[in-house]
């Protein structure tokens, strides 16, 4: 084991966590902000709408991730196509993104639920007797309450959604595995970069699970 | 790129032989069953150990556990699928390597990886749940056993055991369904399973919305249908009279 080429190569692992990064931030924003969508349509009256997010997200909780980010990037192009009516060409990082997206949103939806649920009724009642619609009571009583509450689950997801990032190694995107995987081979020491690269993603997920534990144990009552 | 429907392209040749691409599936299918159901045995006896040893009183069994749950719990599947299956067989005495790389069939080196990969990946979440499984009895529970003149072991096997593994179902299940959707990485080292076949048809015959229409079924039924017998098979353990208070 030799491990001195790493620090060279550093600049180039660099680009490739940024990629990652990116994926992870925008991926998790996505899927937040679809999966509370979800939510919100899974506790609806409406029977039609909480049956559609519900069927949304047993379909995406069912099939391997991996599934969903090789079919989109098989499928994006043609997708937007029909769409656009024109030939828009589309990156790897986009249709990786769109796959994050969706597949996350199945699983924050599940959680923002929880999340709604456990704010007490009490409160949609008194807000409501107050004169606010709907989506008022939502946006401004129920849904920070319930964001508060669902914080350390969000974030968990978040780190296993950075750990599934590695994944785009399928559609040959350079996220941080795939740029020590590649960089390891020119250089002629893959094990060594392997090595590293599962060095920093315990480090990172390791230190970020630690901190949600503690965050929970402050934010319990 | 205009794109032809065809949904009978499932049972055309695929141009091999006189395979049609069903066939290909079939295999595939094959594929992902054989390396869920050996992997997760292997979590499952596993995990379990672990789970007993996190909570016995002993700092340094509980010690080793907790390393191994944050280690396989905190690097990446793909990461760990690579080492084992790039890495670790370098680092094996030459009778065995040269066993590995040359004796063995690409398919059959493939396979054991990613068996011992999904694995031990598997029981570090098992192992997880067995010990929430176990924190959930009452400490009465383990108090009347010794005060019955049971020793340590006898504890585990015949009191909380039993009653934790019956908790537990609903999380075990949701690992159980996992390690079919995360058997899907062995594609990327060349095992032709479930995905690595869907991704052939689909350049094969260019109807990739078929092809991954239908392995997106597969995965779905066969989901849908394991988990209607786990629940079968929870109300059929159940403790009468025990809440189920399993981890999530």
């Amino acid at each position: 084991m030799d491990f001195s080429a790493i620090p060279a190569a550093l600049p180039g692992l660099w680009d490739g966590m940024q990629l990652t990064l990116q994926l992870l931030v925008l991926g998790v924003f996505g899927g937040v902000v679809l999966g509370t969508l979800l939510a919100m349509m899974r506790l609806a009256h409406n029977k039609l709408l909480a049956n559609l997010a519900a069927a949304y997200v047993n379909y995406f909780r069912s099939i391997p991730l991996l599934l969903v980010i090789t079919w989109f990037y098989f499928a994006v192009p043609f997708v937007l196509r029909w769409i656009t009516g024109e030939d828009t060409p589309v990156g790897a990082f986009t249709s990786c993104l769109v796959a994050f997206v969706m597949f996350e949103a199945a699983y924050f939806c599940e959680i923002v639920r929880a999340g709604i649920q456990a704010v007490p009724k009490g409160q949609m009642s008194a807000a409501q007797a107050l004169g606010m619609n709907y989506a008022q009571s939502m946006r401004l009583i129920i849904l920070p309450q319930a964001f508060r509450k669902m914080t350390p689950l969000l974030l968990q997801q978040s780190i296993i959604l950075f750990q599934d990032t590695s994944l785009v190694y399928t559609v040959g995107l350079m996220d941080f595995l795939n740029a020590a995987r590649s960089r390891g081979d020119i250089i002629g020491q893959p094990h060594e970069f392997l090595i590293f690269a599962g060095l920093v993603y315990f480090t990172i997920s390791f230190a970020a699970s630690q901190l949600v534990k503690r965050m929970q144990k402050r934010l319990a009552v | 790129m205009n794109y032809n429907w065809d949904w009978g392209v499932f049972l055309k040749s695929t141009g091999i032989g006189d395979e049609i691409y069903l066939d290909w599936f079939i295999t595939g299918f094959g594929w992902t069953l054989a390396v869920a159901l050996v992997a997760w045995t292997v979590a499952l006896l596993l995990g379990s150990l672990l789970g007993v040893l996190r909570t016995v009183p002993n700092r340094w069994l509980s010690g080793i556990a907790t390393v191994y749950v944050e280690i396989f719990r905190n690097v990446p599947l793909l990461v760990q699928l690579f080492l084992w299956y790039f890495l670790v067989p370098d680092l094996l005495p030459t009778p065995l390597e040269t066993w590995f790389k040359q004796d063995l069939s690409p398919a059959t080196s493939a396979y054991l990886s990613v068996i011992v990969c999904l694995g031990l990946f598997t029981a570090a979440r098992v192992c997880e749940q067995v010990r929430t499984g176990i924190q959930a009895l009452p400490k009465g529970q383990t108090a009347a056993a010794y005060a019955l003149g049971f020793r340590l072991p006898q504890i585990y096997r015949q009191v909380l055991l039993p009653q934790a593994f019956r908790i537990i179902i609903p999380p075990l299940t949701s690992e159980f369904l996992n390690i079919f959707k995360n058997s899907a990485v062995a594609s990327l080292i060349g095992l032709m399973e479930l995905l690595a076949q869907t991704k052939q048809t689909a350049e094969f015959s260019a109807n990739l919305f078929e092809a991954f229409t239908l392995a997106t079924l597969i995965y779905f039924t066969l989901n849908m249908s394991l988990m209607l017998f786990m629940r079968f098979v929870e109300k059929k353990v159940a403790v009468p009279g025990q809440l189920a208070a399993g981890g999530k």
